[in-house]
């Protein structure tokens, strides 16, 4: 599986990025010159040189370390949300497919309802309900992409349960749970990891607009939506406040996007478009 | 055909009785007192508590929920308490702005995903394929707050090519009234001037809208267009000598027409989403930007208002797609 997916140059290419974001996040402390909170107004908005290698914003601050610090915030934002949304939603689809009867046709139901928004509206409903900060948007992004996980769980279980293993464990007098966790779930992991990987990018780009519009994580906390925000005003007159965050999410988002593509060429051949 | 009708009817209706059950638990999850903020900080003890009563928030939750589902059945949304205005007013005020920046977000999308899309499948592996697939993968992940912002920056504050933010310029009055749809009103009552400027206003926002839509779209035409390519009836049609127009056009478009069909309807949904970065970044008076402003504000009966809406806005769309999708389609109906 390796050797196929290491053949798909973009999306190894892809994988690079996310690597290299990877160990930016990790290793940020190291490798930035700057505290990225530490302002230094006499020297604002100066542009890139050989001492603010990205410039500086209207505070002086350093923006090379600000994008550093902030891919620790996206990339850990994308990552609590596809764990917690993937949790919820998974064990949904699980249950679901398994039961099957009305507690499935409940369930869906309940996933027809949350499909039914555009999810930045509820999302945004959710984030200034609870009140506009990093983590209540990250329940909120939770909240409105866990149905995701269940309905494409749910099709696989519905597929699988019928099969010859399955069979063959509950006639062997395997319990329920034991055929849910051991059985069924390490079969759905392919499509799941795919889904993760596009869903990673979606959520560090929600994630960031709800930054940008106010519902997300707040000033002065370098997070890349909030650094656009808080640089819209000189996109003419000094592009690198904006143009640095902005192409790190682009590189990010289509890293995840193509990593995504390529996990479903390999996992399922049938989709190789 | 009928029965599929109703069954898709019958699905819509649950889903916007859910759809207001969840916007009603959300407003219970606001810590702020509705009451208190709409009457404001001086207000006296007696004039909230007479509110109070009025609104019928004494009641168990229960039966505020009953209380809001009686009202909501004869399209009463409550007040807003920003606005002090009834919110269905409100939104039959900003409901057309955001229809007219979707229509549009959406003809761009048409526009160029689909040919794009035919283009690169049709030149499979060259650099025309390569190069649309890069515009699709940069169109994917752009964040759109940023590519709005440039434009606005680039082709009106530098170039003054286009217009700035907002649907008319300032000195030009609003058409009169007949779908709220400035365009279209312009158009339908032969008020020239007012078209060409609010069709300039919406060249930037229906750009900057319809790029994540224009890529989603590009890849499925592509996708699409390339497995038909390859389908036997394909090769039929070639060797017995139809040109390579009627082959594309009359056999392999159409036929790959059906999934792009829906994920037109699928993008509805993502154009609402995108709606909100969008009307923010042009100062466009849509139901995004009420739906900031009221969240903004704690303005929960504003935002339960947009909220619902939205939410039968978008199943709508898609149960009309699908109905659409089996007229063409016989086999959708017999699923």
């Amino acid at each position: 599986m390796l050797r196929r997916f290491a053949k798909e140059k973009t999306a190894v290419f892809g994988l690079a990025v996310i690597v290299f974001f990877a160990l930016v996040a990790v290793f940020a402390p190291l490798l930035t010159p700057y505290d990225p909170l530490a302002q230094d107004i006499p020297n604002g908005l100066a542009p890139p040189s050989a001492e603010h290698w990205l410039g500086t914003d209207k505070l002086g601050r350093d923006i090379f370390s600000r994008m550093l610090y902030g891919a620790r915030i996206s990339l850990g934002a994308g990552l609590g949300v596809v764990l917690m949304a993937g949790l919820v939603g998974t064990s949904v689809g699980i249950v679901a497919g398994y039961v099957g009867g009305w507690l499935d046709e409940a369930l869906m139901r309940i996933t027809d309802i949350f499909f039914a928004f555009p999810s930045l509206i509820l999302a945004m409903a959710i984030a200034g309900a609870l009140g506009p900060s990093l983590q209540n948007a990250l329940i909120a992004v939770s909240v409105v992409t866990w149905p995701v996980y269940a309905r494409l769980i749910r099709g696989q279980v519905i597929v699988l349960r019928d099969r010859e293993f399955v069979q063959a464990a509950r006639a062997v007098g395997v319990g329920h749970t034991q055929i849910l966790f051991r059985h069924l779930f390490p079969n759905t992991l392919s499509p799941l990891l795919v889904q993760a990987s596009f869903e990673m990018g979606t959520v560090i780009l929600a994630v960031a607009g709800l930054s940008f519009i106010g519902f997300g994580a707040q000033p002065p906390i370098p997070e890349w939506g909030v650094m656009i925000s808080e640089g819209r005003n000189y996109i003419t007159t000094h592009w690198w406040l904006t143009f640095f965050p902005a192409m790190a999410m682009l590189f990010a988002v289509a890293g995840f996007n193509l990593v995504g593509d390529g996990l479903r060429d390999v996992l399922d051949p049938r989709l190789r478009r | 055909m009928t029965a599929f009708i109703l069954r898709r009817l019958g699905g819509l209706v649950f889903v916007i009785f859910g759809v207001s059950l969840l916007t009603f638990f959300l407003a219970q999850l606001v810590p702020a007192d509705p009451v208190a903020a709409a009457l404001g900080s001086n207000a006296r003890d007696a004039q909230i508590e007479a509110y109070r009563l009025q609104l019928g928030l004494d009641q168990p939750v229960a039966v505020q929920y009953g209380i809001y589902m009686s009202r909501l059945v004869r399209g009463d949304l409550g007040n807003s308490i920003r606005t002090r205005r009834a919110v269905i007013d409100d939104l039959r005020d900003y409901l057309p702005a955001t229809i007219e920046l979707t229509m549009a977000a959406m003809i761009v999308t048409i526009l160029l995903g689909i040919p794009l899309g035919i283009i690169a499948a049709l030149n499979r592996n060259t650099w025309i394929d390569a190069g649309a697939r890069i515009l699709a993968l940069i169109g994917g992940a752009m964040p759109i707050f940023y590519v709005g912002l440039v434009l606005l920056g680039v082709f009106y504050r530098q170039l003054q090519w286009l217009p700035g933010p907002g649907r008319l310029d300032s000195t030009v009055p609003p058409p009169a009234h007949i779908t709220g749809l400035y365009t279209v009103d312009a158009l339908l009552t032969g008020n020239w001037p007012v078209l060409a400027n609010a069709s300039a206003h919406l060249v930037l926002p229906a750009i900057t809208l319809g790029l994540f839509s224009t890529a989603v779209l590009l890849r499925m035409t592509r996708s699409s267009m390339l497995e038909m390519l390859g389908q036997d009836y394909v090769r039929t049609a070639k060797a017995k000598g139809l040109s390579e127009r009627l082959v594309i056009g009359r056999h392999v478009f159409k036929n790959a027409l059906p999934p792009i069909l829906t994920i037109i309807g699928i993008l509805f949904g993502s154009l609402l989403s995108g709606a909100v970065l969008t009307e923010t970044i042009f100062n466009w008076p849509g139901i995004g930007r009420y739906a900031t402003t009221s969240v903004t504000t704690l303005d929960y009966p504003a935002v339960m208002g947009v909220a619902l809406v939205a939410a039968v806005i978008y199943p709508l769309v898609n149960t009309l797609v699908d109905i659409g999708y089996s007229v063409i389609d016989p086999r959708v109906r017999a699923n």
